[in-house]
């Protein structure tokens, strides 16, 4: 984890620009919500301007963290040959791999979290949350977010084993994710059958829930569910994500790879 | 340091330079918070001209600034000072009328397209260059010939081995037939028989069409095949402009031809196009300068005495600029008031 | 002019390499595709919600959207490789690029060009045409000039600006993720009406980087609809001349980097 931390740390001016490009988007975004809110007569799909403005900035914040780009240390690891190396440590190469993965999300929590959450809310507001449970449950969401994201990423990575060219795949993965996982709108904002949809999918965990932790969106009890279900998407994942991984080898061993 | 003579006068001036400077500042991080500014002069007022269909050597150590000249000549990088023309042109500003006059060749970068065969960088080239297709195909018909670069024409640039991708460097600098040649340092890393392909090719294209050629590098028997002149620069300042038996000659360095003979013998000091210099283990080791060819020279000893072993040093480029200072510095102290 | 049969040769050479892998360009022709179908999610799943935006209705914006997306991806497809500029110079191979007898910027855009792209360039036209007609607009020949002028006008702003930030990648290596921050964000602000935005950066994104003249000028012209944050009305008319405008600002940046890289040694 630490390897990760101290590695992720070297790109700071990286991270600054990055942080920068956040913003920007911020900005944009949220101007294209508070219209929406205004047309609406003050609020839209439940989210007032505060809300808005939280929804928005906490997720541009959030985005680096959970990392909803594309990713493709784990792909580039199994191509090289490099995974063989993993194979030999005494830690199963998922949990190392989430272990690097988590170090670096806590890396990003320092500039590309904060800088455009300090922005966005200097320019915009931000919702202040009424109830002790926030914070905590807002923080349990977004680590939990992390790992059902890494465990999304880490299962479309191990197809590098049977697929010679991921890249289609790992782009239609991040458009599929964007859409449904809160990041270009609410998840709330969608017809109803697409939300039905989405939340079929690990998606929302992803991004919309811990999202919707900061805006105070649900009720304790209904919050401590949405907490139960990433860690319910954040287990499946990560078990198939070994099951295939042990598959992958075992292929990749039995070719002399 | 100007050449005399009215011929140099009376022929036209493909390359002219003029107190030519280039400084680079370089800035470094000292500790934590300062940054120490240091001026590198890579080159500093430097004047020489190459006339039309000459072929001068420019010559000199690593870092020497070589590179950073021929980069003004060909309008890469802005001179910090001074006057420099190629063909009449001033190579900054008049930038793609002088790539269409000149052909350069770089020995450690490529101008070839890397993905794609030999031949359709030609094709490209021609392209580039406006050439009628019967021209073009005359040109490299004779490059293929001269340089045997038909067996790989279609192999894509980067699967070519160095020497290969040299000898298509040299083809499509020539492609357009342009006045001035420059090189870059084009025998670095090549093999011996690709050197010899390379400069045998250079002297005849040069007796052939007169092409004008520039020649860097740090490789002696680069100048002694090819070049009338040469001009040395050291530390970014011509030290020593002449031909290159001149240079020799100042410098006072040579090729010494190291004899191991079966048993001691008389000293070797009439061996025709040798020079005596040095005698060990009671004549069993002797050391000739040589004054003509090598293989001569080994012919006329083998002929007097029997030969077990025999080496051969060349001059070093880095041994003639140090001595050719320790020359200067000596009649700088001789001249002194 | 002869050169540009050596620019069409130069293109082929660069398309050459692009082609060669089918199956994967064919991956991303859908890709790019699918990108700009997420942006066009993101108009749909906002006026799911609400029945204008900034006073334009659901087919009004995508009018707008339509407009910019395709001079954005045309654009994208000619000369969106500025950051080229500093894989070349990186490489040392930029210096190639100087020896031959053409222009610069010319020569890294034929040898980059985008085939991709045509993916988004095509959607984008297709719904630029299906808006048209869904919109229903009073046709005079003004508005049917602006119609064809406007993704034009667009793809030259877009192309502006992202030779403007390759003319900058000279002076400030590391700035490129800035630099495709603005243009990128700029991108993404063009879809939409300009108003969302407050005044200071409406006005900044009008006459800074005139990104409201890609596609909610235009957009305003042709559907003969005033702007609501009060711009005279013959500004959107005025967009061609606004991306002749970009197009010089972009050539003197570009030419100054170009400049400066040769000053300083590269």
């Amino acid at each position: 984890m630490r390897a990760g931390f101290r590695r992720y740390a070297i790109y700071r001016r990286a991270t600054l620009a990055g942080a920068f490009t956040n913003t920007v988007f911020g900005v944009i975004r949220v101007s294209i919500f508070f219209a929406a809110a205004d047309a609406a007569g003050g609020s839209v799909a439940g989210y007032d301007r505060a809300a808005l403005s939280t929804y928005t900035w906490v997720g541009q914040g959030l985005i680096a963290v959970v990392w909803l780009f594309a990713w493709t240390p784990v792909t580039l690891r199994v191509r090289s040959g490099d995974v063989a190396i993993d194979l030999g440590r005494p830690v199963h190469p998922i949990a190392a791999w989430l272990a690097e993965d988590i170090g670096r999300a806590g890396q990003a929590c320092l500039i590309r979290f904060i800088g455009p959450l300090l922005v966005g809310g200097l320019l915009c507001g931000l919702q202040v949350p009424t109830r002790w449970t926030t914070l905590p449950l807002f923080l349990l969401s977004a680590a939990l977010a992390v790992v059902v994201s890494f465990g999304g990423r880490v299962l479309v990575s191990l197809i590098a084993f049977w697929l010679v060219d991921v890249r289609g795949v790992l782009t239609l993965y991040v458009l599929t994710s964007n859409v449904l996982c809160g990041l270009l709108v609410p998840v709330h904002f969608l017809p109803g059958w697409a939300q039905a949809f989405a939340y079929a999918t690990p998606f929302p965990s992803m991004l919309q829930v811990p999202l919707d932790m900061a805006t105070e969106r649900y009720g304790d009890a209904e919050s401590v569910a949405l907490l139960a279900m990433q860690v319910g998407w954040a287990a499946v994942l990560l078990a198939v994500a070994v099951r295939v991984f042990d598959r992958g080898t075992r292929k990749l061993v039995l070719q002399g790879g | 340091m100007s050449e005399p003579g009215s011929t140099q006068r009376e022929r036209e001036m493909i390359v002219e330079i003029e107190d030519l400077s280039r400084h680079f500042v370089v800035r470094r991080s000292v500790g934590r918070l300062r940054r120490e500014k240091r001026v590198v002069r890579a080159v500093d007022g430097i004047s020489f001209t190459v006339g039309k269909g000459e072929c001068v050597g420019y010559i000199g150590a690593n870092g020497a600034g070589k590179s950073t000249t021929i980069k003004m000549l060909t309008g890469i990088l802005v001179p910090t000072s001074g006057r420099v023309r190629v063909c009449g042109l001033e190579p900054v500003r008049q930038r793609r009328e002088l790539a269409r006059r000149i052909g350069v060749v770089f020995g450690q970068r490529s101008q070839l397209w890397w993905d794609l065969p030999l031949a359709e960088s030609f094709r490209l080239l021609a392209a580039i260059h406006r050439l009628p297709a019967e021209r073009a195909a005359a040109r490299l018909e004779r490059c293929v010939e001269l340089l045997d670069i038909g067996p790989f024409l279609d192999t894509p640039v980067r699967q070519l081995s160095l020497g290969q991708r040299m000898r298509g460097e040299v083809t499509a600098a020539l492609l357009h037939s342009p006045e001035l040649l420059l090189l870059d340092e084009p025998t670095v890393g090549l093999d011996i028989v690709s050197k010899e392909a390379l400069r045998a090719f250079l002297s005849a294209e040069r007796a052939e069409t007169g092409t004008t050629i520039l020649l860097t590098t740090h490789d002696l028997p680069d100048i002694e095949r090819l070049s009338d002149r040469v001009v040395v620069v050291d530390g970014g300042r011509v030290v020593h402009t002449g031909t290159l038996s001149g240079l020799a000659a100042e410098a006072g360095v040579d090729r010494v031809l190291t004899v191991e003979l079966t048993a001691p013998a008389e000293p070797l000091g009439d061996v025709p196009g040798t020079r005596l210099l040095s005698v060990e283990a009671g004549g069993l080791r002797q050391h000739l300068a040589l004054t003509g060819s090598a293989a001569a020279a080994v012919a006329a000893v083998s002929a007097r005495t029997e030969l077990r072993d025999l080496t051969i040093a060349e001059p070093d480029i880095e041994d003639v600029v140090a001595r050719l200072y320790r020359r200067a510095a000596a009649t700088r102290s001789s001249t002194v008031d | 002019m002869a050169d540009t049969r050596v620019y069409a040769a130069l293109l082929r050479a660069g398309m050459a390499g692009q082609a060669t892998y089918r199956a994967s360009f064919a991956v991303e022709l859908v890709g790019t595709a699918m990108g700009m179908g997420l942006d066009f999610v993101e108009i749909f799943a906002v006026f799911h919600q609400v029945p204008s935006i900034a006073g334009l209705s659901f087919v009004e914006v995508v009018l707008v959207f339509a407009i910019a997306s395709t001079g954005f991806a045309t654009a994208d497809l000619l000369v969106g490789q500025s950051d080229a500029v500093i894989r070349h110079v990186r490489d040392g191979t930029f210096d190639v690029v100087l020896l031959r007898p053409l222009s610069v910027l010319g020569q890294l855009a034929a040898a980059d060009v985008q085939l991709r792209r045509l993916g988004r360039v095509s959607v984008s036209l297709l719904l630029l045409v299906v808006a048209l007609v869904r919109l229903d607009l009073d046709w005079t020949p003004a508005r049917a000039a602006m119609a064809v002028l406007a993704p034009i006008a667009a793809t030259v702003v877009f192309g502006a600006l992202f030779v403007a930030a390759g003319g900058i990648a000279f002076w400030v290596v590391d700035a490129t993720e800035v630099t495709s921050a603005l243009t990128y964000g700029s991108a993404y602000l063009a879809q939409w009406p300009t108003g969302v935005l407050t005044p200071v950066l409406a006005r900044f994104f009008t006459f800074v980087i005139p990104a409201a003249f890609t596609g909610y000028l235009p957009a305003l012209a042709l559907l003969g609809k005033p702007d609501p944050t009060g711009l005279p009305d013959w500004l959107p008319w005025a967009a061609p001349l606004a991306a002749v405008a970009a197009a010089v600002a972009a050539g003197l940046v570009w030419r100054s980097g170009v400049r400066h890289y040769v000053g300083a040694g590269g």
